[in-house]
């Protein structure tokens, strides 16, 4: 495989994106909502008596999970557009028809969502790290933020996290023929993540530092699986014949 | 520099492309012609190797297309020119080019120089830093065009260049791919427009999902009933038709006021016949070539493979 190639479709991409304001909205939108959102929930939740600062520490403990749910939600406008806009522009074909590899047309493809989704991600996470630190203070009488938890979702579990949402949005959009049916489908990249946050928040999973190496490995593991899986699955022909 | 032999693709129960053979000589214009649905996209994303054959073997330049190891070096020597333009509307008429350029590891002050060449010849110079997407359907064609020289390919594959183009724009295309094939660059080229085969082709292979015929149009011109003479007579007579059915055995035709005859070479054998009618009491109004058009040939190896 050629690293080359790859950056030159991440490239045309990225340029491509960065036209498309529509595309960068829809995926600014919902970071900036959350990352300003929750931390005002909690400045509401810290003004009640009854909230004290372990019930405090317990949302922000599972809160913490949330930018990496972000990560995973970010790249789905960008990386489900990969494929299907290139099928919606009928731009393909040609595409298809030059001297590279379906590992480097994916991993171009990959590339291209990873970059702005990852700057999106962190942007949102520091947003929301800030904001929760002005307005927890006051209950807990420390900032919360940074933890070796935060940083540890922030430089191992969000990245990780916005690969597998990208890898499992890039299969899918080589899949369906419609940018909705991709971005739908694409959201349900979400789900594990949604599940571990569920189970932390009824107490039966707790965020500490040895699950959350746990869930990086199995997630950097599926990263793997899930681009050997699109490289070994992508069918040119398929897209070509059966795509209208 | 194309090699096809017993070329076939099904698709489930369907035979898009049957058991077709055929040759491209390098510099040499091939043309496929058949109606929607006869197979010519599938021919070609089989050689630019998009899809794979059923069976039969195919080669560009001793490649195979089937092989995986080939596919690589096979389409970076094609230029490809799909029915779809493709083009990057947000990217501009430049680095749309700029793009595939690189694609084709093609250096880049080769690539500036044919992108100032190309834009230039087809009138695209001007719209060089405008997006794509803001071009009219006939210069995206154009660009599409473009696209597929900017590599300088040794085979250009062209798949309908000319089709939902208004006269104008089809005609700058036409112009432009004549300017190629006097360049003696290999083209293979799907259309079922008859004019546009006829003078952009050395050979031409009517392709109803198996190849009906093929030739240079001048063969394929004379394959239906070869070349005849039509006379018209002031006033027809039995001793006129019996005098050139004399010369002609078997092949003369009456039609009305009208004499047909087959001929094999028209200069030599029209003085004769001529002579004939005359020393007959005929009067001749008119003499004139009968060639079969393209046309004719085509719709009648179409319509029999009905």
């Amino acid at each position: 495989m050629r690293l080359s190639k790859a950056w030159l479709i991440a490239a045309k991409d990225l340029h491509i994106f960065l036209k498309k304001r529509n595309l960068l909205y829809s995926a600014a939108v919902l970071p900036l909502v959350i990352s300003i959102g929750l931390p005002l929930l909690l400045r509401f939740i810290s003004n009640r008596p009854a909230v004290t600062a372990q019930i405090m520490e317990r949302y922000l403990n599972a809160f913490s999970i949330l930018p990496v749910i972000l990560a995973t939600i970010i790249p789905t406008s960008i990386a489900s557009y990969s494929m299907v806009g290139e099928k919606v522009q009928k731009s393909l074909e040609p595409l298809l028809a030059a001297p590279i590899t379906d590992s480097e047309l994916l991993l171009g493809k990959a590339i291209a969502s990873f970059i702005p989704s990852i700057v999106a991600s962190y942007l949102a996470s520091v947003i929301y790290t800030v904001l929760s630190d002005v307005f927890s203070r006051a209950k807990l009488g420390f900032n919360y933020y940074p933890n070796s938890t935060a940083v540890l979702l922030f430089l191992a579990l969000t990245p990780l996290a916005v690969i597998l949402s990208i890898g499992y949005n890039v299969l899918v959009s080589s899949r369906v023929s419609d940018v909705r049916t991709a971005q739908t489908l694409g959201f349900l990249a979400v789900l594990p993540f949604g599940i571990i946050y569920i189970l932390s928040e009824i107490g039966i999973f707790s965020l500490d530092i040895q699950s959350l190496w746990i869930i990086a490995g199995m997630v950097f593991l599926v990263d793997i699986l899930l681009f050997f899986f699109s490289s070994a699955t992508f069918q040119r022909e398929k897209i070509l014949t059966e795509w209208k | 520099m194309i090699s096809v032999e017993h070329l076939t693709r099904k698709f489930g129960a369907v035979t898009a492309v049957d058991d077709l053979s055929f040759e491209v000589q390098e510099g040499e214009a091939f043309s496929f012609l058949g109606p929607n649905g006869a197979g010519k996209t599938t021919t070609m994303r089989i050689l630019c190797c998009l899809i794979a054959k059923t069976s039969g073997t195919a080669s560009i330049g001793g490649y195979d297309v089937a092989n995986p190891a080939d596919a690589l070096k096979i389409r970076g020597m094609l230029g490809f020119v799909p029915d779809d333009v493709g083009l990057y509307n947000e990217l501009s008429v430049t680095e749309n080019l700029k793009f595939y350029a690189r694609l084709y590891d093609f250096p880049e002050g080769r690539a500036r120089q044919n992108i100032e060449h190309f834009l230039k010849l087809l009138g695209l110079w001007e719209q060089k830093d405008v997006p794509a997407g803001t071009l009219s359907k006939g210069m995206k064609q154009k660009l599409s065009i473009a696209r597929a020289l900017v590599h300088e390919p040794k085979v250009l594959c062209m798949d309908e260049p000319t089709a939902n183009l208004d006269p104008d724009a089809s005609k700058t295309v036409r112009d432009f791919i004549l300017g190629l094939k006097s360049e003696k660059r290999t083209i293979l080229l799907n259309t079922h427009n008859l004019s546009e085969a006829q003078v952009l082709s050395d050979r031409i292979g009517i392709l109803k999902t198996r190849l009906l015929t093929v030739g240079t149009p001048g063969q394929l011109e004379e394959s239906l009933w070869g070349v005849k003479t039509e006379i018209t007579l002031a006033s027809p007579s039995e001793a006129v038709s019996q005098a050139i059915e004399k010369l002609a055995p078997g092949l003369v035709e009456v039609q009305g006021d009208k004499i047909l005859v087959k001929v094999k070479d028209a200069v030599s054998e029209n003085p004769a016949i001529v002579e004939a009618i005359v020393h007959a009491g005929g009067h001749i109004v008119a003499v004139s070539p009968l060639v079969s058009t393209l046309e004719d040939v085509y719709l009648k190896f179409v319509r029999d493979e009905k």
